[in-house]
Formats: C-alpha cells, sequence, structure tokens
C-alpha cells in the first residue's frame, strides 16, 4: 500500500447535458498522466475508461465527481453521480444495449459500448447502482502489468 | 527504408478538402484513417496520428480527437460544424477539414494516396 505522500489526487466536476465541455476532465486526465510520464499504452486504457465514464455523467446525470488518484501502484477513479440511477446493471453491462434518447444516438452516443469498454480497459472495475439516486464506478488500472 | 507519411496538407490539396481550421498543423504526417461516427468505436479503436472521417459535427468530437491524439478530422457530405466547435478544435490544437465527398468515397481516395487504417 502506498503512503498518503505518494498519492496524487484531484477531484474533476462534472456536469449533466454539458455536451460542450463534455471530455474535458478526461483530456485533463491524460494530461497529467502524460506529464508525469506514465507508459502510453496506460495512459490509453485510462482515457477511454475516463471518457466512457465522463460521458456517462452528462448524458444520464444531473451532476457528478471524478476523484482521481495515482500512486506508484495504480491508478484510480472513481465517478459518483446523482441522477437516475440503472435500472439493470447486468443488462447495462451487455454490449450494445444502451437506454440512450434518438436524440444522443444521432450525435454518435448510445452504441451500448461505454460501460463494456470500462471494463475492457480496467483491471478492476466495480459499479453500483440505486434508482433514483445514482451511480458509482470504480476503476482501477494497474501500472506495472499491461493488459 | 520507410516510406514517408503523406501530411493533412498533400491529402488537402489533393482531395480539394476545405480547411475549417488549425492550418498550421496540416505539415503532421497522417499515420492512418479511422471513419466512423460512433464515438464509443472511435474511443476504443482509432489510434494517434490518424485521420478520422466522420459526419458527426458536434463539439464533442473535439475531445476525443485530443484524447487519441488525432491528426486531424474531415467532415464528409460537405458538413460543416458551428464556429464553437471551430474555436475549440482551433484552441486544442486539431485540424478540421471538410469535404463534399460520402465517407464511402472520401475514405477510399484517402486509402489510394497511401492513407490505410489497418488496427
Amino acid at each position: 500500500m502506498a503512503s498518503q505522500k505518494d498519492t496524487f489526487q484531484q477531484k474533476f466536476k462534472i456536469k449533466g447535458g454539458d455536451f460542450i465541455k463534455a471530455g474535458e476532465s478526461s483530456c485533463e486526465i491524460r494530461n497529467i498522466l502524460k506529464g508525469i510520464g506514465i507508459d502510453a499504452e496506460i495512459i490509453r486504457r485510462v482515457a477511454i475508461a475516463a471518457y466512457e465514464a465522463e460521458m456517462n455523467v452528462v448524458m444520464y446525470a444531473q451532476h457528478g465527481t471524478i476523484h482521481f488518484t495515482v500512486n506508484p501502484q495504480e491508478i484510480g477513479i472513481i465517478v459518483e453521480d446523482r441522477g437516475q440511477g440503472i435500472v439493470d446493471i447486468e443488462r447495462a453491462m451487455q454490449p450494445g444495449y444502451s437506454t440512450a434518447t434518438e436524440e444522443m444516438r444521432e450525435m454518435g452516443f448510445g452504441a451500448g459500448m461505454g460501460l463494456p469498454n470500462i471494463k475492457k480497459n480496467s483491471d478492476t472495475f466495480t459499479i453500483t447502482s440505486k434508482v433514483g439516486k445514482g451511480t458509482k464506478l470504480e476503476i482501477v488500472i494497474k501500472l506495472n502489468n499491461t493488459k | 527504408m520507410t516510406s514517408k507519411k503523406i501530411t493533412l496538407a498533400q491529402a488537402a490539396d489533393a482531395l480539394h478538402l476545405k480547411v475549417l481550421c488549425g492550418s498550421e498543423k496540416l505539415t503532421r504526417g497522417i499515420g492512418g484513417g479511422y471513419t466512423s461516427d460512433l464515438l464509443s468505436d472511435v474511443i476504443a479503436h482509432a489510434k494517434k496520428d490518424d485521420i478520422w472521417i466522420t459526419l458527426q459535427i458536434h463539439s464533442n468530437i473535439v475531445a476525443v480527437a485530443v484524447l487519441k491524439e488525432i491528426a486531424g478530422v474531415i467532415f464528409v457530405n460537405g458538413r460543416e460544424p458551428d464556429d464553437e466547435t471551430v474555436k475549440k478544435a482551433q484552441d486544442e490544437g486539431i485540424p478540421l477539414l471538410t469535404s463534399t465527398l460520402t465517407a464511402y468515397e472520401l475514405s477510399g481516395k484517402l486509402y489510394e494516396l497511401g492513407i490505410h487504417g489497418q488496427r
């Protein structure tokens, strides 16, 4: 376990429905990792997971936060939102399943690939949700193995 | 011998693409191409230095292009994004171009220029 002083952390706020700023937190996370010289393949996986998680908040929640941490062992991305929550997590995890509106689909979202993409690029991934309250994703990507 | 990468400027010239922004970045070499309108697909499968061919013109494509270090985005069917998207792309250093061709035709012509898309 890394001590507190080895841990870099930053919080990002995400506003639901703000498609203009959507993706900016993920870009910043990517820039931070690039700045500290993290391996490009790891950054690629973090960027995919962070972007998909951020877009889910923008599309489905009122607001949310990304709690981003880096220590010598791993990168953590905890995304918590206040929103509609997910009724059936098992279905939501199935590739191709989406509850996106027609408008979102026309914008190229709602392919039903978001959560499966996050899982695929994480070393550990947990999702919990309460209908009418919100959703929490906990993503860990380890620094010392390439998936 | 490694073949020299074709630049965005060369592609723009050969295919009569209209440059909407990022004209100072057109000397960048194009590594490959990816054609898709689904953002999750692009985030998962596009590669650094790819040219991205799409009909999506909303501002979120800029975030995707930045995250993937896309060399440039080409809109098809003559589509053009709004000023806000162009400004965002300009600020982020992502060249935006537009073509009157369809995605199929444009991808084919880029392929003929030597820009391939093997994953």
